[in-house]
């Protein structure tokens, strides 16, 4: 626990890949995953005499995210370079934004058990990702892969209005469903296309003056985002408390210890010497660009929730929680499309499918199978061919190999059964081999039904029609 | 008939009218650069066999461009797909671009066949070519002396007759100060009109891809080829195509000229200054209102210039490290050693000298006072000539306060060297166009440089300017290079 005379005080460097198809300075694809050193040319590569060309692409996207985040958009932007040298930074120099930036001063609203929140934006600004070293992979040594380079990023910088962990987390978790809902960016975080650099500091209650700041860079997992910031605030203020001082250092969050290190290449105050880049030029933006851009925003989580709200007649929560991901929401509407149950639907979106990708430690974007086969599956309940157990073990089925759920039915001979003379059979068995349960219930307590019925459950694999069962019960105990 | 004296104007007409081949042309200069090559050293890399047989080609195949089959010579900083291209530095000794600059593919497009790479200081940092990592070029007029530079290795060839043109890059007077040194024309355009893509940088914001030609027309039938917007230089202008060879008209009247006192100043030796006033004379007596006028820019521009320079080449420079292409030191033992000794070894003095200078202006503590104010300086010089402009067609100073001086007699005083720019890098840091074309000899037979200066995209005003003086003194009928020893 924190200390109550204590205020944590958080401020997030987000960077994502935008989802371009080719690179921001070159025509070079994006796409991730390809072999080593294939995705290059003149230009990522820094051969001598190549030059940039802007992608005006990135400048759209950038722009859309900063209209998606209250941002102002600068009408007169520039590119920078930022200088230091390292193996998988092919020029030497990153062309990123300084004092002009595309987006400023903007604000996104979040949710947690406290209630609403604004967190505000410093600036959004585009920048070009560099390389990638790869250690001892491919025999001894390090090698440089260029394919990262280039690929073009947009820094998203809060002012350090986040108080805790669970403000951190639920700011990076809106900040990434509206660029997926503006689809500027796949926010894909285990291929490192969504990551946050942490800056955390502590101060006493009621101080005006911040903290010395540390921070942790190139986090790609909410659980490791929240978990470094609990740990490190807490260390910082044991480390106050015991007298000592706080150090401004770049630390490393290390997932498997629980703890953070100092990283051992302390930036010892880096210059960047960072100066306009002659290679490029002035970004003009005109109101009607800037309208044109506004015209292609979709509609963002904010009006989708309050869609489902009115539409779906689906709980405030519910509604929250539904649009907080675009996978989920977008799966939601596609598979209520199907099988017209909303309801349904977004009760096995937000238990159960919820609590698996929650065991899994995987986000929405992970889940295997496609909204028809949960649509399909939720029809089969309706129909009463399958009962909602059933249902639930089709899902964990789903999850491991995605196939359509009446297939699955036939295949592991899990069709419900509603034959009357059939249930007949167990309940008659379940009732000769209970006779205190029956004479419980007939005692008034009805609670024996529930376990009657889950008896002949349990006799048929969870494949009985649990409403035949009870009715059938009940007759029978008259 | 000496081929190789000719202009390639000329040697058009021979190809077109069938009185030369192909072949002949380039085995002529083939032979002159066997000759001469020797003694002056303009080339890192010469390339005459492969010109020979494309030369057989273009014969067999027939002409079907006008300037098919011409040779040409390339400042060894323009990138040439399958050839060397190094910069005259240890750093890129053996390195091979797998691409051509766009001024290359233009001249390929034209069939126009190269006879190879030319010597120039590391990087284009220089004013003499001393500071090439492999070779001292010799001016052909005195072979004691420095051809100029950084283009040296491109004027001194022209000079020497061992290409009829060359392509050479001009950061702060690269091709005017070693064309005014040779006796040859150097055209520096205006910053955009020329893609940079393919020019190794130097000073992005200042770097331009010009001719150095012996006459004015091929000046201009070069700058047709080599000008036009280039959509992987963000830099480079979406201006009109134009035909600059339009411009050369034998017309100064009414034209108004300025001349800027102080450029006429301190350090200006006599015998320039006689020659540059009998150019004036020459214009004024061609009909050309010829006024003196205040210019007070000189000494800022030197100042700012060095100091944005050296900035964009601290970082343009960075990417030389020794990871991915160019020279790695075998003396490391991490990281910081292998970048740190890779560019101490791979680096020449005067290189490393502006690296140094140009991080320590861009530091944090130094930025404002130095890089800013540079910026600051150079708006302010280019409103001082876009209000020069206002009165006058084109601006007549001095290429450089001196002619060619000795090998070695500046190396060791890099401030003197730096002040042989004060009449180019204004040009430059206001981005604007201008040409040095030969208006004498000294008393020591060694040729004298006039800059003609004109407006943003004014190319055909100062080519004009140019052509009527040029037939007016016959430079070239009067003076040669003797190669004195």
């Amino acid at each position: 626990m924190i200390r109550e005379d204590y205020e944590i005080v958080i401020g997030l460097e987000v960077h994502a890949e935008l989802s371009t198809k080719t690179k921001i300075f070159c025509s070079c694809p994006t796409e991730f995953g390809a072999k080593p050193n294939t995705h290059i040319c003149p230009v990522c590569m820094a051969l001598p005499g190549a030059l940039p060309v802007l992608n005006e692409k990135v400048v759209e996207y950038a722009v859309k995210a900063g209209l998606a985040t209250n941002c102002e958009i600068s009408r007169d932007s520039k590119n920078d370079r930022k200088n230091y040298f390292y193996p998988d930074l092919p020029k030497s120099y990153q062309i990123s934004q300084f004092d002009k930036p595309l987006c400023e001063h903007g604000y996104v609203e979040i949710e947690t058990e406290a209630g609403k929140k604004k967190i505000r934006l410093t600036r959004i600004h585009i920048e070009e990702d560099a390389g990638k070293l790869n250690h001892n992979e491919f025999g001894a040594g390090s090698l440089v892969d260029l394919n990262r380079a280039g690929v073009p990023l947009i820094e998203i910088v809060s002012e350090p209005d986040i108080a805790n962990a669970q403000e951190a987390e639920a700011y990076l978790r809106k900040l990434k469903s509206i660029l997926e809902y503006i689809e500027v960016s796949d926010c894909k975080m285990q291929e490192g296309s969504f990551r946050a650099d942490v800056n955390v500091s502590v101060k006493k209650k009621n101080s005006e003056k911040l903290g010395t700041r540390t921070e942790m860079k190139n986090m790609n997992s909410f659980k490791s985002i929240t978990r470094a910031i609990e740990y490190e605030a807490q260390r910082q203020i044991e480390e106050l408390e015991n007298g000592g001082t706080i150090l401004q250092t770049t630390l490393r969050w290390d997932d498997v210890s629980g703890r953070t290190f100092e990283m051992r290449d302390k930036e010892d105050a880096q210059d960047y010497r960072y100066f306009p880049e002659p290679d490029l030029v002035a970004i003009r933006l005109s109101e009607e660009y800037i309208e044109n851009v506004r015209k292609t925003l979709p509609e963002l989580p904010e009006s989708r929730r309050k869609r489902y709200l009115e539409e779906f007649k689906l709980s405030e929560k519910d509604s929250r929680l539904l649009t907080s991901s675009k996978y989920l929401s977008d799966m939601f509407e596609k598979a209520q499309a199907i099988c017209h149950n909303a309801k349904a639907v977004a009760n096995w979106l937000l238990s159960d499918v919820s609590r698996i990708l929650n065991e899994k430690e995987l986000e929405p974007e992970n889940i295997p199978f496609t909204a028809e086969q949960l649509a399909q599956m939720i029809e089969l309940i309706e129909k009463g061919t399958i009962s909602s157990s059933i249902g639930k073990k089709i899902l964990e089925e789903l999850f491991i190999n995605p196939r359509s759920p009446k297939a699955i039915i036939e295949e592991k001979g899990w069709v419900q059964i509603s034959d009357e003379k059939a249930i007949q059979e167990i309940v008659e068995k379940v009732l000769q081999d209970n006779p205190q349960s029956v004479a419980d219930y007939k005692a008034g307590k009805d609670r024996a039904l529930g376990f009657l019925v889950g008896q002949a459950m349990k006799a048929t694999k969870g494949k009985a029609n649990p409403q035949m069962l009870n009715q059938m019960f009940i007759e029978k105990m008259k | 008939m000496d081929i190789t004296k000719l202009t390639v104007h000329e040697l058009q007409e021979k190809l077109e009218n069938k009185e030369l081949t192909v072949m002949q042309i380039v085995q002529a200069y083939a032979n002159r650069i066997e000759e001469k090559e020797e003694k002056v050293k303009a080339f890192l890399s010469v390339s005459t066999k492969e010109a020979l047989e494309e030369a057989k080609k273009i014969d067999e195949e027939g002409r079907n461009t006008s300037l098919a089959g011409i040779p040409i010579g390339i400042k060894d900083n323009i990138c040439t797909q399958g050839e060397k291209t190094t910069c005259a530095s240890k750093m890129l000794e053996n390195f091979v671009s797998p691409y051509d600059a766009t001024v290359i593919e233009n001249l390929k497009r034209e069939k126009i066949i190269s006879l190879g790479k030319l010597n120039m200081d590391e990087f284009a940092m220089g004013g003499s070519t001393e500071n090439s990592a492999f070779q001292i070029t010799k001016n052909p007029w005195n072979l004691h002396t420095v051809p100029g530079g950084s283009s040296g290795g491109s004027a001194a060839a022209v000079a020497a007759d061992m290409v009829p043109w060359a392509l050479g890059s001009d950061t702060g007077g690269s091709i005017r100060e070693p064309a005014a040194f040779c006796g040859v024309v150097g055209l520096k355009p205006t910053y955009g009109l020329v893609s940079r893509y393919g020019l190794v940088a130097f000073a992005s914001s200042l770097d331009q891809i010009g001719p150095i030609t012996k006459d004015v027309t091929d000046s201009a039938i070069l700058l047709n080829l080599l000008a036009g917007h280039d959509e992987k230089d963000s830099t480079s202008a979406d201006v009109e195509k134009k035909d600059y060879t339009k411009a050369l008209k034998q017309d100064v009247k009414g034209m108004k000229i300025g001349v800027p006192k102080e450029f006429f100043g301190e350090g200006l030796n006599q015998e320039v200054k006689d020659k540059l006033e009998e150019a004036i004379q020459m214009y004024k007596s061609l009909g050309a209102e010829v006024e003196e006028f205040s210019l007070d820019i000189a000494k800022y521009s030197l100042a700012a210039y060095y100091i944005i320079a050296c900035a964009e080449a601290s970082s343009n420079l960075g990417r030389f490290d020794g990871i991915r292409y160019g020279y790695r030191t075998k003396n490391y033992t991490d990281l910081k050693e292998l970048f740190k000794n890779s560019r101490s070894e791979g680096f020449g003095p005067e290189v490393k000298r502006r690296i140094i200078l140009g991080t320590y202006v861009l530091s944090s503590g130094y930025y404002d006072a130095y890089y800013k104010k540079a910026q600051k300086v150079r708006t302010y010089v280019k409103n001082e000539f876009d209000k020069a402009f206002e009165k006058y067609d084109v601006i007549l100073t001095p290429t450089s306060p001196t002619v060619a001086f000795e090998i070695n007699s500046k190396c060791n005083n890099p401030l003197e060297m730096y002040l042989a720019d004060i009449c180019t890098v204004s040009i430059n840091i206001a981005g604007l166009p201008a040409i040095s074309i030969p208006c004498g000899v000294d008393s020591n037979q060694m040729p004298v440089g006039m800059q003609l200066i004109g407006k943003q995209f004014a190319e055909e005003t100062i080519l004009q300017a140019a052509y009527t003086f040029e037939q007016k003194i016959k430079f070239r009928e009067t003076y040669s290079p003797k190669f004195k020893e």
